[in-house]
């Protein structure tokens, strides 16, 4: 035996945490810490699950009191219908205050125009970065996770962007221990990600663990697609199927809630939490690679949207 | 397959960092761990696959997949800290990929600074060198409970025992003598995929664990009975609702130890004193919190607290000071100079500050210091004396990773400019001499 080793047996500590709970304790910590530090924060809120999952988490970190932000969503006028009622109730329930920027009315007033493809996703940059302008918002909380793709997996939990919104990946502030900087001069903000360590599993897990209520898309259920490019998209009056794209209807849900137009559902059964769970557990996709089109454009095709303001 | 969302939730997580030189080995390393514990998802793979094709590389080219950004797919090298998930049935782990280069000191401070355990890399061909013993002081440095000595490429030596045994040894005595609490070598082929999460079948003389069986099992929180509890209060929770007329709760993630109701506190930097009524954990209410549950604590007495105040236990209060001595890592390309005014973050507070004095500059080599070097440039290590406009409640790195360390940062931009970590270092254990000074003196 020439094994230096030294191993401590592995005795179940009381103290040690599971990891839903250190996760959930971290992302309180960012919560407050942008509560006690920045003056006109705002959460983005999509609807979707991570957006849902944040909202949960700061309900969580300011009870008994209100959550001490508003809501930001940018509509790409493509949403799915039952997201906005969901963020309609929610928004409801829980007495906050929501923006809307809106792509269609920058495309209606010629300040946008449409894409040859129809996707509206890199068409939100301009109206978020304006409405961050416009309220003056200094931190922007985004429910970017750096499991989801390989230029996220580099950025900061609290990453200084300038007055155009810039993300600059070789500027960045290292982040030590738990000291998050968010100093920042008048007319740049912070984007601040408090579940940039969470998984897709995690998300899940956590979202079963508390009981979260999720948009109805996000389990299986039959609905009217069409095939375009290998994803399954939604038929409806955004623009899609085209003539020679056949329309069927298939047993689905969503693992991604964005824009209809460039947001794939999967075949799926799974029809309860649980059974959501163990499907992402085997899958061998990652949930962008499943279901996104717009990171299949190139190589960096996040990491040049971030740099012009994207979230 | 039967593992149900029970089993996967009652998992712990466990943050570490890699450290390698650039041929060590490491990307390598990070590949094998993502691929062999079936982390790495088909259209991950795929996306290397065709990017190394498009290269013209054979075969798939593994550290694609943690360089992230365009330069340095671009560069072939990796300039910054990436984060990587990955999970086992037994455990969830966060990976702090760090760069291996000299001048990225900075970014393996950076991915040290959450870690608690690390991986030093080195190559069986050429044992112990300067860069692993950077890396050990660099560990050592920022406290990192646990370092696994992976010794690499174990296939090129004909998998010989007497070679590890040697490396093993030597690497152990070094770090011993840094403070490194625990050190578990383990012999390896990243590449051949010998003892990274399967057994080899080339090393029956090693009974330890593989790489992976040891991440799994080290254990991730210390024995909290013996730490200085301490809370630093980040936000007032006051609701002034109809339902909740009177609440206030003193937010924040418990910094260490243990939290009780019914136990004596005192409030720095003023020294009021009041008891614990109530611990809310997340709308639980509770009798016990510990590091590091983000928690609210509501106090019997109506005293002055807010964001930026610390609370302790009162018998176990730390001293406040204004006179910080420390060890701080240069993070900013902007050199860092005697009399430059700054910003120090503490835990929840930021307040004004001056650097004092910068008595030494540490080399990692051989960690001999340099005395009065002047100034400390991007990724220098050196001690330095900060006079803060207001009183601290400060502990020493030493015994507490949480309440001991802070950021220098510029208040013109707010450029963070250093990491410091209060008290002594293992590299403060030898005053620099100032022979010549002193001769001076005697004009």
């Amino acid at each position: 035996m020439t094994t230096v080793a030294t191993v401590s047996e592995g005795t179940d500590n009381p103290y040690a945490l599971s990891h839903l709970d250190s996760l959930e304790s971290e992302a309180v910590h960012i919560f407050r810490e942008v509560a006690g530090e920045f003056e006109r924060p705002v959460i983005l809120f999509s609807g979707g699950k991570d957006s849902i999952l944040m909202l949960h988490l700061a309900l969580k970190a300011f009870a008994p009191a209100p959550v001490p932000f508003t809501l930001l969503h940018v509509d790409t006028g493509h949403n799915f219908p039952e997201v906005l009622e969901y963020r309609d109730r929610t928004v409801a329930e829980h007495g906050l205050r929501l923006h809307v920027a809106s792509v269609q009315e920058y495309i209606d007033a010629g300040k946008l125009r449409e894409r040859p493809d129809g996707t509206r996703n890199p068409l939100q940059t301009v109206p978020l970065t304006e409405a961050i302008q416009q309220h003056r918002f200094d931190a922007v909380f985004g429910g970017g996770r750096r499991d989801e793709e390989k230029a996220r997996a580099k950025e900061r939990v609290f990453s200084l962007r300038d007055e155009f919104s810039q993300w600059d990946p070789r500027r960045q502030r290292p982040e030590l221990w738990q000291l998050y900087n968010g100093r920042h001069a008048p007319g740049e903000h912070v984007r601040v990600f408090p579940i940039s360590n969470w998984t897709e599993l995690d998300v899940w897990q956590y979202i079963e663990r508390e009981g979260i209520e999720l948009p109805e898309i996000y389990f299986a259920h039959e609905r009217e697609v069409f095939n375009r490019n290998g994803m399954w998209l939604t038929a409806g009056d955004w623009g899609g199927p085209k003539e020679h794209e056949k329309t069927e209807t298939r047993q689905v849900r969503y693992r991604t809630v964005g824009d209809m137009s460039c947001t794939g559902a999967v075949d799926s059964d799974a029809t309860t939490l649980d059974a959501v769970i163990t499907e992402i557990a085997a899958s061998r996709l990652t949930e962008r690679g499943a279901t996104r089109a717009d990171d299949k454009m190139s190589e960096a095709a996040m990491e040049d949207r971030k740099r012009e303001g994207y979230f | 397959m039967t593992t149900t969302a029970e089993q996967l939730s009652a998992t712990t997580l466990l943050r570490f960092a890699t450290a390698g030189s650039v041929d060590d080995g490491k990307s390598t390393l990070v590949g094998r761990l993502l691929h062999d514990s079936k982390s790495v998802l088909t259209d991950q793979l795929e996306a290397v696959e065709h990017a190394s094709r498009n290269r013209g590389q054979e075969a798939p080219d593994l550290a694609l997949l943690t360089d992230g950004l365009r330069a340095e797919r671009e560069q072939g090298i990796t300039i910054d800290v990436a984060y990587r998930y990955f999970a086992t049935p037994r455990r969830r782990f966060i990976l702090a990929d760090t760069p291996g280069h000299v001048q990225y000191t900075r970014n393996m401070v950076t991915g040290a600074s959450t870690a608690e355990l690390a991986v030093v890399l080195v190559d069986a061909r050429n044992g112990v060198v300067e860069q692993t013993r950077r890396h050990a002081a660099v560990a050592a440095l920022l406290r990192v409970p646990h370092v696994v000595l992976a010794v690499n490429k174990m296939d090129l030596v004909d998998y010989a025992e007497p070679v590890f045994a040697a490396i093993a040894e030597e690497f152990t005595a070094y770090a011993a003598s840094l403070g490194v609490p625990e050190i578990t070598a383990i012999p390896i082929s990243a590449l051949a995929g010998d003892n990274v999460v399967e057994p080899s079948a080339h090393m029956d003389w090693y009974g330890g664990p593989t790489v992976l069986e040891h991440l799994e099992t080290v254990p991730v929180s210390h024995d909290l009975t013996g730490c200085h509890a301490r809370f630093p209060v980040q936000y007032v929770i006051r609701p002034q609702t109809a339902e909740h007329p009177d609440y206030r709760g003193y937010a924040g993630q418990i910094a260490a130890g243990v939290f009780r109701v019914g136990e004596p506190v005192t409030v720095l930097p003023s020294g009021r004193t009041s008891t614990i009524e109530g611990i809310d954990l997340l709308g639980d209410s509770v009798d016990i919190a510990w590091a590091p549950q983000s928690v609210t604590l509501r106090l019997s007495d109506d005293i002055d607290v807010s964001r930026g105040d610390l609370i302790a236990p009162s018998g176990d209060a730390p001293a406040v000071t204004q006179d910080v001595e420390a060890t701080v890592c240069h993070v900013a390309d902007e050199p860092l100079t005697v009399g430059r005014r700054v910003l120090l973050k503490h835990t929840t507070r930021t307040v004004k500050a001056i650097v004092k004095d910068i008595p030494s500059r540490l080399t990692l080599d051989d960690l001999s210091q340099h005395p009065a070097p002047g100034k400390l440039v991007a990724n220098d290590i050196g001690r330095v004396v900060v006079r803060t406009a207001e009183p601290l409640a400060l502990d020493a790195y030493a015994d507490s990773r949480r309440t001991g360390s802070f950021l220098l940062i510029d208040p013109a931009d707010g450029t963070t400019l250093s990491a410091g970590m209060a008290g002594a270092s293992f590299a403060a254990a030898e005053e620099a001499p100032a022979a010549d000074d002193d001769a001076e003196w005697d004009f």
